[in-house]
């Protein structure tokens, strides 16, 4: 077990060294930094002289591991556009993306599970029929779709819930929070069920096919022929053995939330990284492309890492450690 | 195993055995349009509907101009005192009738649907095209190659699959317009968005066809092909190609409505189609100011017509991906 | 010892499917009185597992008893409802199963899969139902059942495994155990252990079984009785003595020509022309006729008649008569 998590580790690593080779690329390659540096008034002394400085004269593989070193201590360089630190910028933003990701996360997991396990079991039923239905045209609604809709419904129409920002936040100096204020809590509801809707649409169809697919297998049915009860077939036999191939798309639903939170912030003006990223993209802010992309891969490869230890917690037949030979 | 597969295996033949694994290609297809699809496709009432949705669609996208009532995109066309002309209520002004409205420009809502919806549906079939032929290829040269030609693809391919789709396409995006002179971007921006979207789709069609090729490989037939001396190119496209056509071809229809999604989302997100050749994202994207004035019509047809879109392919991707796949009922 | 432990009365499948009904069970009668073994034989879809399910109410829908009774020591159970039912399986019938590998639920422990059978059925405390799992493993033969009892399945070898779903189909001692292909997804050498076991058990609890399986050897070792069924129908039913020594139905002599442990000293197996019928393609009368070498006219529009006693039976117009056997 321990020599099967050390290669996936090994394996993240290069991912990640591959992901920050990209970036570098695109740090190196796409517009000139010299240009975004010291705008039109420049002399080709400067030009050379900072080349020296940022060390851009050095050979490929050298300016690789340097900007590797400096990612790796937080440092993504400077901002194009604001002329900060881009760390210091993703900083701000990230509690926002954070907790609007965690909620979401939460809704879209145990609603998406829930009712993948109710469809499953009453298959035939017709409230499973409903919903299978619905989800469909969940799949096909474009997140941006189901954003505008709840704002002209709950925001304009009925006027409950704010539409745009993440209403007072409290301070608590590295981190802003908008748990503990009511506005910051109504601030939440819509993006959060906005953004994880689709995630959660996609986790109960997937549940509910795996679910389908072990209620098929033959120990489900020998536990039917010993009598047991349906509470126990279904919960302690079918759901467990569901699970296992559950938590690996799962995870990666759950990382996909923070990528698609693009999307949600920009329908609800969110103050977070995804907005951030998506007005970068728009004014080619390579560093903080750059940024974002490093940070949403080693959150991925975490989550991987995560998932693939979940999973050899639950299937014993993963766990190699000598208790019972 | 269960005691109903006994019995039907008994009594109702499943698909998958009825045409034997070697057969020659031609006699496939015609087993699989006659028998199979066709008949299925007469008994969904939902792919009836979802097929006759996309094809008024395509036409209309198609013949657009001889459709729509103006060409929104002709400024001699425009008359700004038409602007918010509420659907099929005479303007104030002008006394002109528009059955779906008119935006603040003064355009007919009906003709900017048909116009976006002409860039919606040219972007996405030139996306899952390039993805299609990409990922066709890299997946039938990895399978039928192999070695460190199959580790580099795949590997690739794996990292890829780890990142949404979108994230992936807006980074292209965002370094395509960093590349780009900025006096062309508007220009380019409908071919970056196509270059965009196909090359974070193409996994799909690689997978897939890598597998199959890896399958067919070891079959007689193509070690008969390579023993007469057929070069690989020609074994790959003429023998191994044929096989994986259906799994393509219910991938492809799945990531069509996918890659309109994706369209629309790039282009709501601002970088996407330009105002100037809006798709249907953009004409979303220009309604959502007008939803708090409460004019409502300028984003909601162009919002219907994607969905109803989106559905509808989608729809039909499922009942192809169902009809051609028995066992994946 | 008079009323026997199961009882069917003209037992009917059906399948309605979209091309019409399909009949996997016709019309099948017998009984099994305690203590006793009866081997069901015939082709893969004569409907041995079909009965089998049947009688434990596990057929997937739309299969279901279209006709025919199942009384369990003379108490109709194929009407029962779902919870009588589950209080039925388990308790009262134990079912094994062909593959002991896909059997057993790979993430829970054959010690809690055997505790939660027994604290289901047993009015027992959580200790003494782990007591009593440890003494059910023991019994059907896992060493140092004890320590094994936190082992997952895929800890132990397929015929080791077998004996887990054994001790599992009997842990709340039933008074019938169907045995569905015990052993065919077995090796061979394990194969005889298993049938071994079963026998042994069934003769120390005085327990009813129903042992499904199209082989010939296993059944000429084990049963008491033996039924014999083609597609969907009871050909034939009697003592194994008579049905390996004297089968009557043309069938039953055709299968017991064509098997090496029921032929010996046959210089050459024989084989029976042609397949079983499809379900869906059923010929009139006798299921049997197209192959049968003594079939006339009349099997081709009626089928057999049942010709002997209740135990010893054949459906057949021209049963093979004891002198002519003998010749």
């Amino acid at each position: 077990m321990l020599a099967y998590i050390i290669r996936r580790v090994f394996q993240s690593v290069i991912v990640l060294l591959a992901v920050g080779l990209v970036a570098f690329s695109m740090f190196r390659f796409v517009g000139d930094p010299i240009e975004n540096l010291l705008g039109q008034e420049r002399t080709v002394q400067d030009v050379e002289r900072l080349r020296e400085a940022l060390g851009l004269n050095d050979p490929f593989a050298v300016q690789y591991a340097r900007f590797l070193g400096r990612a790796v201590t937080g440092d993504f360089g400077i901002s194009y556009r604001q002329s900060r630190p881009v760390s210091q910028i993703i900083a701000e933003r990230a509690p926002a993306t954070l907790e609007l990701a965690f909620v979401s996360g939460v809704l879209a997991l145990t609603v998406g599970i829930g009712l993948g396990v109710f469809t499953a079991i009453r298959r035939d039923g017709w409230a499973a029929n409903i919903i299978m239905s619905v989800s469909l045209i969940g799949v096909s609604l474009p997140t941006f779709l189901i954003g505008i809709l709840l704002i002209y419904l709950f925001g304009v129409q009925l006027r409950w819930l704010p539409t745009f920002g993440r209403g007072d936040v409290v301070d608590l100096g590295w981190w802003t929070t908008g748990f503990l204020t009511s506005s910051g809590l109504k601030s939440l509801i819509l993006p959060s069920i906005t953004l994880g809707l689709f995630q959660m649409t996609l986790i109960m169809r997937l549940v509910r096919s795996e679910m389908l697919e072990v209620l098929r297998q033959d120990y489900i049915r020998f536990a039917r022929a010993r009598g047991l009860s349906a509470k126990s077939v279904n919960f302690r036999h079918a759901l467990k053995n569901t699970m296992v191939p559950v938590i690996t798309v799962t995870g990666l639903q759950l990382g996909a939330i923070i990528a698609f939170a693009i999307i949600t912030e920009t329908v609800f003006q969110w103050p977070g990284v995804g907005l951030l990223f998506i007005n970068a993209v728009q004014f080619v802010d390579i560093p903080v492309m750059a940024a974002y992309l490093m940070l949403i891969s080693v959150m991925f490869v975490m989550i991987n890492l995560l998932v693939d230890i979940l999973y050899v917690w639950v299937d014993p037949r993963l766990r190699i450690d000598g208790r019972h030979t | 195993m269960s005691n109903l597969p006994d019995a039907t295996r008994q009594g109702v033949e499943p698909l998958d055995r009825m045409e034997p694994a070697e057969v020659v290609q031609p006699s496939r297809w015609r087993s699989i349009w006659d028998a199979d699809v066709t008949w299925s496709f007469r008994h969904s009432p939902v792919a009836v509907v979802a097929a006759v949705v996309t094809l008024a669609m395509i036409l209309s996208a198609i013949f657009a101009p001889w459709i729509a009532t103006t060409n929104p995109f002709d400024p001699a066309s425009l008359n700004l005192m038409n602007g918010f002309s509420r659907p099929g209520v005479p303007n104030a002004f002008t006394g002109e009738s528009f059955w779906l409205g008119t935006d603040d420009q003064g355009r007919d809502v009906w003709s900017t649907i048909l116009y976006g919806l002409r860039i919606s549906l040219f972007v996405g079939f030139m996306a899952v095209l390039f993805a299609l032929v990409l990922g066709v290829l890299l997946g039938l040269l990895a399978g039928y190659v192999g070695g460190w030609v199959e580790t580099i693809i795949m590997r690739v391919a794996d990292v890829q699959l780890t990142f949404p789709s979108i994230l992936v396409a807006l980074l292209i995006f965002g370094v395509a317009r960093g590349v780009i002179p900025i006096e062309y971007r508007d220009q380019m921006a409908i071919w970056v968005l196509i270059v965009a979207i196909g090359l974070s789709d193409w996994v799909q069609f690689a997978r897939v066809v890598r597998g199959a090729t890896l399958v067919e490989k070891n079959k007689e037939y193509v070690q008969a092909a390579r023993l007469i001396g057929r070069k690989p190119g020609a074994i790959m496209l003429k023998h191994i190609l044929p096989n994986v056509l259906s799994p393509v071809l219910v991938i492809a229809t799945i990531s069509l409505a996918l890659a309109i999604i994706a369209e629309a989302t790039l282009s709501f997100l601002g970088v996407g189609a330009p105002p100037t050749q809006p798709s249907l994202g953009t004409l979303i994207r220009i309604g959502q100011d007008f939803l708090f004035s409460g004019e409502w019509w300028i984003l909601f047809f162009p919002a219907l017509t994607l969905l109803a879109l989106a559905l509808s392919v989608n729809l039909l991707g499922d009942w192809l991906r169902d009809a051609l796949n028995p066992r994946l009922r | 010892m008079d009323m026997p432990v199961l009882s069917l009365r003209n037992l009917t499948v059906d399948i309605p499917t979209r091309h019409g009904t399909l009949r996997p069970v016709d019309d099948v009668s017998w009984d099994i009185a305690a203590g006793e073994i009866l081997g069901v034989v015939g082709e893969s879809g004569a409907g041995k597992s079909m009965t089998g399910n049947a009688v434990i109410g596990l057929l997937d829908p739309p299969a279901h008893i279209s006709a025919g009774e199942v009384l369990l020591e003379g108490e109709r159970i194929d009407n029962y409802t779902l919870a009588q039912m589950r209080r039925v399986r388990g308790k009262r019938i134990g079912m094994v199963f062909q593959d002991p590998l896909t059997s057993l639920n790979p993430l829970l422990t054959i010690g809690e899969q055997l505790s939660e059978t027994i604290l289901r059925h047993l009015d027992v405390s959580r200790s003494e139902a782990d007591a009593r799992a440890i003494q059910g493993l023991d019994e059907v033969g896992i060493p140092s059942a004890r320590n094994r009892m936190g082992a997952y399945p895929h800890e132990f070898s397929g015929g080791m495994r077998q004996r887990v779903v054994i001790a599992l189909a009997l842990c709340a001692e039933p008074t019938l155990l169907i045995a569905d292909e015990p052993t065919t997804a077995l090796d061979v050498s394990v194969q005889a252990q298993i049938i071994a076991l079963l026998k042994r058990l069934c003769r120390e609890r005085g327990m009813a079984a129903m042992l499904v399986t199209h082989d010939m050897g296993v059944i000429a070792e084990t049963a008491d009785r033996v039924a014999v069924m083609y597609a969907g129908r009871l050909a034939e039913i009697g003592p194994v003595s008579q049905i390996v020594g004297q089968p009557r139905h043309p069938y039953t002599d055709g299968l017991m020509a064509s098997t090496p442990a029921a032929s010996a000293g046959q210089a050459r197996l024989r084989q029976i022309p042609g397949a079983m019928p499809r379900l869906n393609r059923m010929p009139d009368g006798c299921a049997f006729h197209p192959r049968c070498p003594r079939a006339q006219d009349k099997c081709r529009v009626n089928p057999g008649p049942k010709v002997g006693t209740a135990d010893e039976r054949a459906a057949c117009w021209f049963p093979i008569e004891q002198d002519e056997a003998a010749a």
